[in-house]
């Protein structure tokens, strides 16, 4: 087996993975870098982020705006020490984005443009049109090539870390065209691996997002923390599942039911006004409308379509132009996959699983209870999201905290000595024999993509957007069902170049620990909060025994163990979530009780 | 599946180097709806028929760029062509043209990287600024003269498409030079003089015949044709000025 000896290896080279390898190499530029991705950097799914990334820019705004709209949008599940570093760093990060050479769109007078977003009290997301993750990714991939320090493994597959000495001391990867297997020794290691939305059937998500970074830290003892929170973007092309970005509305789209009526100003978020008010309407949260949707659905008012019930989000009266200028990908999305133009006809959308809030747990700097151990992005839980994510604060998060991951990386690989190499080889040896024997083994009759489609089928049926204790179980049954039946899995390719059923097992013996994370944590909070809503005698909110983040624990054989831990509160106390008109005069009641 | 289900046949190059001396051929009948994509036709081959078939793939809706392939002879993103539109004849689906085959469907485009790589796609600022200092001003028009060009999406169709490529695996192509122009009109840089000697060279511009089939395949309206050939103005003058001007100092 090859070994390469780094000192900082950072799995995955999406948004996250890119900064935090910059900021090690800014820290010190003698620290010798190991990026390890699955596919080439640019092809990681930040790519596909549309709408924008938020950060204070205008005069009218502040970092107490951005920070209460972040701690309510949460619904008060968030680590507020945390959100108080983000919100303070985000504009920052942006700038040093525009330095690099983001095309962030602009006022004509040449300064960086913002955009409204759902749930954000001030316009403060940046764009570059819709195609906002494209040219962070892009910007942030070609801006790493001046780094030397960087030495990427494109194309190769992290399959486990090693662990020795208490501490994570390096990775072990499949170089895919080869199906060789590489040990890349470190003394400090960051995850970067993204989401693992495809654990659900109807998901925004690209093929990659398949949590690996998560199982992999899960094995070896980090508790992947508030798991429940998956969170169902509302406007999502029916089938695919691919995105129609919240800028729709953002830009002024509206949502309507089979009668052409704005149906969410019957679920507290109206009233209804011809031009968007922030925070209001089509301005609400993602979770408030998805749920919207729901029972628009169950009160027989949406449209039926080949792959299900619909609405329309319709865009006509913004009119060909602009959204030409603004939402251009969205265009051609409609117009190329649906044959939709939507300038002269509503777009049929419907919820889909986006994103997962929950993750591995680390600290305000991201540091995983494991030493050496950092994690940035969707992967994990650093705890500005709590049970719902805003639009547009993710990319921010993976600026924020992709630079804090890597200069944290960097501080503590100079902090320890290299590892004993023979012992580490020995370790990696022993991967090499197990992921391999998944490969050659023979006998078996199950087929991946068969356990992967039951997979995603019982996770949308039983940890949608509403839950109920009966199908979570049923959830939680059928996953232990599979991951028995994956010990019999046949694979039909046994070579070695690009052998992508091997890697597919792989990933999906990641999913499988993911997804039962996600649902024994479900079917632990018998509370509704956030993304996490229940309707069998839980439909409340129940600060005093759930105001706590779930922890999933790894158990070999066996279900998760799930724990809590404590919620950190510093400036806002929990009170009532709401938006539209309500929340306005919620937001006067907790200003006056202030005073 | 219904009685009424369309069934289309997919033709598909194989090519296993384990294996394998040459490329073959091999034919699967694909149930599929209108709304399937050929990548989905694909995706159905690797699920239910073989699972030893090889191709990039991921974000689905034509911006990771990974699924480019050559359908019915002609360079395409899989993930935004369809099925219908070939039905009831076969499609045949083949790696990009113009790279070696890795196997199946994946092509090798390390030959890519390097070239990106080597055109110094960053901004090399005409004007240094601290993060306090605060954003660059760009206006609209300033950001309009390169937008198009840092819409490339490195899927390497115009590669498959460039019939000099196809002769000169080392000319720098349509994408990367496309790149190359989007940081050399960027307001915010001055590393112009730095890149152009990278277009001067064998590897440079002037191996493009301008036959502009690159532009008409680009599923992202680059025009990397376009980018091509504002270079061989500006390698041109660039040319004769460096005889007049120290080296570096053609601007």
């Amino acid at each position: 087996m090859e070994t390469y000896k780094a000192d900082v290896v950072i799995v995955g080279g999406g948004g996250a993975g890119l900064r935090a390898a910059i900021a090690v190499a800014e820290t010190d530029p003698t620290l010798r870098i190991a990026l390890v991705s699955k596919v080439y950097p640019m092809r990681s799914h930040t790519v596909a982020a549309e709408g924008g990334s938020a950060g204070v820019k205008q005069a009218t705004d502040s970092l107490e705006y951005h920070f209460n709209d972040t701690v309510h949008g949460g619904d008060w599940l968030c680590e507020q020490d945390v959100v108080d570093y983000f919100v303070a760093h985000c504009t920052e990060e942006l700038t040093q984005l525009e330095h690099w050479g983001c095309p962030w769109s602009r006022t004509p007078d040449g300064h960086v443009n913002v955009r409204a977003f759902g749930g954000m009290k001030i316009e403060r997301t940046w764009f570059a049109a819709d195609k906002t993750g494209f040219h962070m990714l892009h910007t942030l991939f070609q801006t790493s090539i001046k780094y030397p320090s960087i030495k990427r493994f494109d194309e190769h597959f992290c399959v486990d870390l090693i662990v020795e000495e208490g501490r994570v001391q390096g990775v072990v990867a499949i170089e895919i065209a080869s199906g060789e297997l590489t040990l890349v020794e470190a003394r400090s290691v960051v995850i970067a691996t993204g989401g693992a939305g495809r654990v659900f059937r109807e998901n925004t998500n690209g093929g990659v997002v398949t949590g690996d970074g998560m199982a992999l830290a899960y094995r070896h003892g980090v508790p992947l923390r508030d798991m429940e929170f998956v969170q169902y973007h509302p406007t999502c092309m029916p089938g695919t599942g691919l995105l129609f970005t919240e800028a729709c509305r953002g830009e002024g789209g509206f949502l309507v039911n089979k009668d052409g009526y704005r149906y969410l100003q019957d679920y507290g978020l109206g009233p209804a006004e011809p031009t968007p008010r922030n925070k209001a309407m089509e301005l609400g949260p993602r979770d408030r409308l998805s749920q919207a949707f729901w029972y628009e659905q169950q009160k027989g008012r949406t449209i039926e379509g080949l792959h299900g019930s619909v609405v329309h989000l319709d865009l006509r009266h913004l009119g060909e132009e602009k959204l030409r200028e603004r939402l251009p990908q969205i265009y051609e999305l409609a117009e190329q996959f649906m044959g939709v133009d939507p300038a002269r006809a509503p777009i049929p959308v419907r919820p889909a699983v986006h994103y997962t809030m929950g993750g591995i747990l680390v600290d305000g700097r991201c540091a995983a209870p494991l030493p050496g151990l950092y994690a940035a992005g969707e992967c994990s839980s650093v705890g500005i999201h709590g049970a719902n994510r805003l639009g547009s604060n993710s990319l921010s998060e993976l600026l924020v905290f992709g630079k804090v991951a890597g200069v944290e990386a960097a501080r503590f690989a100079k902090s320890v000595a290299p590892g004993n190499s023979a012992s580490l080889l020995k370790q990696a040896q022993a991967v090499e024999q197990r992921i391999s024997g998944l490969k050659t083994k023979t006998g078996g009759s199950e087929r991946i993509a068969t356990l992967r489609k039951e997979m995603a089928q019982t996770m949308e049926d039983g940890c949608g957007i509403y839950r109920l204790a009966e199908t979570m179980q049923k959830t939680c049954d059928k996953l232990d069902e599979l991951k028995a039946r994956f010990k019999n899995v046949n694979l039909e390719d046994k070579s070695s170049v690009w052998n992508t059923e091997w890697l597919l097992a792989i990933e999906l013996e990641y999913q499988l620990d993911v997804a039962q994370a996600m649902a024994y944590s479900a079917i632990n909070r018998r509370e509704s909060r956030g993304a996490h809503q229940r309707l069998d005698g839980f439909e409340a909110r129940d600060d005093i025994n759930f105001l706590q983040h779930s922890q999933a624990h790894y158990v070999a054989g066996a279900a998760p163990r799930i724990d809590y831990g404590p919620v950190k509160i510093t400036k806002s106390q929990p009170g009532t979530r709401a938006y539209g008109a309500a929340g306005e005069k919620a937001e006067q009641e907790r200003k006056a009780s202030n005073v | 599946m219904s009685e009424n289900q369309k069934v289309i046949e997919i033709e598909v190059l194989r090519y296993h180097p384990e294996k394998d001396k040459e490329p073959h051929k091999q034919v699967f009948e694909v149930p599929f709806t209108d709304d399937m994509s050929v990548l989905q036709g694909v995706q159905y081959i690797k699920d239910y028929l073989d699972g030893s078939l090889s191709f990039r793939w991921s974000c689905r809706m034509a911006i990771c760029g990974s699924c480019g392939m050559m359908i019915n002879g002609e360079p395409s993103l899989s993930c935004q062509t369809f099925l219908r539109d070939y039905y009831p004849a076969r499609v045949r689906v083949e790696a990009l043209s113009h790279f070696p085959i890795e196997r199946d469907l994946v092509i090798n485009m390390e030959g890519f990287i390097e070239k990106l790589e080597s055109i110094q796609p960053y901004i090399i600022p005409k004007e240094p600024r601290t993060l306090a200092q605060g954003e660059y001003l760009q206006t609209p028009e300033q950001l309009n003269a390169y937008e198009q060009f840092s819409s490339c999406i490195n899927c390497l169709l115009c590669y498959a498409a460039c019939p000099q490529f196809g002769l000169n695996s080392s000319f720098i192509g349509p994408a990367a030079t496309a790149l190359l122009h989007r940081y050399n009109v960027d307001s915010r840089d001055g590393g112009k003089a730095e890149r152009m000697e990278l277009i001067n060279s064998e590897e440079g511009v002037f191996n493009c015949t301008a036959v502009g089939y690159c532009s008409e395949v680009c599923p992202k309206h680059v025009d990397p044709a376009n980018a091509v050939n504002q270079n061989k103005t500006n390698a041109a003058a660039d040319y004769f000025l460096r005889f007049l001007a120290p080296k570096g100092g053609a601007k």
